[in-house]
């Protein structure tokens, strides 16, 4: 609704009755059964007890998503891998596949160096030329997953139980981690002692000696 | 090698000399240590070495998580010189008695 025009500073053209037909407030009135809509108000907002004491932007959460591990061009299914560290550290293993967390999923074969499926990260290994042929060998089953940690189940324990520690520990190995390891070993290992020495090789471990210089290694 | 180790024995690191801390004629910087490794010899050699990771293992009289062995962790960061001399940062600075001891230079992490 246009305001009323002045007619100097204060004093208005249309009078106040007049103002009140021209915009129409009546015919709004009679549509509302006498009386001014109200509009609701909104709820109002408790005033928070604390304000922060700076103006802070919260911080918005990364959407960078980190790239699955590149394989090293050396390491490719059946490759044999010598292991640098930890517990089976110089053994020589086959290397079957890359699991998605980027790990490389691996096998002595037990039988031979008592190595089990595994996982091994990618910079503890060297890549050396010998391969093997794993081609009658299905690793499909096998993700991150099937080696998570059982979780421990807490059982409440009597005031006497509390100190017996280990009751609860076994570790034993389930049954059917004992059978994907016979399966997985008995492809592998006719592929194995088809090739002359191969065996002997992937059960002896790997050190250096005197004079060795690594740097100049071809593996 | 420790912790009652049974069946053989294997040395998956090179073994490597510290000859002192990076220095000048008269200033000494304890942050990095210079180290030889055996059989390296020029500086092309070293590149090969970079960034592998390194210990340095002395003995001490209480035993410390069974062992009376410690270690500080380190790694090769660069040559020093043309001679295959290699710079090295550790975890905490090496201290002076490490001067003319041994050091083992793993071959992890691994490019290969």
């Amino acid at each position: 609704m246009a305001p009323s025009s002045k007619l100097s500073q204060g004093i208005k053209k249309a009078s106040r009755s007049h103002a009140y037909h021209r915009r129409g407030l009546w015919a709004i009135k009679a549509k509302h059964g006498g009386a001014f809509p109200k509009a609701e108000k909104p709820a109002a907002v408790a005033e928070p007890k604390y304000y922060p004491a700076d103006d802070v932007k919260p911080r918005k959460a990364s959407t960078r998503k980190p790239k699955p591990t590149k394989l090293r061009s050396s390491i490719s299914p059946g490759t044999v891998l010598i292991v640098l560290a930890g517990r089976f550290m110089g053994k020589r293993v086959v290397f079957l596949k890359q699991l998605k967390s980027g790990l490389l999923l691996v096998t002595g074969p037990f039988k031979i160096n008592g190595v089990p499926i595994r996982r091994v990260n990618q910079t503890y290994v060297i890549a050396t030329s010998t391969k093997v042929d794993i081609s009658g060998v299905n690793v499909e089953k096998f993700d991150d997953k099937y080696f998570a940690r059982e979780k421990k189940k807490k059982a409440t324990k009597t005031e006497g139980e509390l100190f017996d520690t280990e009751k609860e520990a076994t570790k034993d190995l389930p049954q059917f981690k004992k059978d994907d390891q016979k399966a997985v070993d008995a492809e592998l290992i006719k592929a194995i002692d088809a090739v002359p020495d191969l065996k002997t090789y992937l059960g002896a471990r790997f050190s250096l000696r005197d004079g060795d210089k690594p740097h100049e290694m071809v593996f | 090698m420790v912790k009652g180790r049974t069946g053989q024995r294997v040395r998956l690191y090179a073994r490597g000399t510290i000859l002192g801390y990076k220095r000048s004629k008269s200033n000494q910087y304890e942050t990095t240590s210079l180290v030889q490794i055996e059989g390296v010899n020029t500086k092309e050699d070293v590149a090969w070495y970079a960034g592998k990771r390194m210990a340095y293992i002395y003995k001490a009289k209480t035993k410390s998580s069974e062992t009376r062995y410690r270690c500080i962790w380190g790694k090769v960061t660069r040559p020093h010189g043309n001679s295959g001399v290699v710079r090295a940062k550790f975890k905490s600075n090496l201290p002076p008695e490490s001067m003319g001891r041994k050091v083992r230079v793993f071959m992890y992490p691994s490019s290969i």
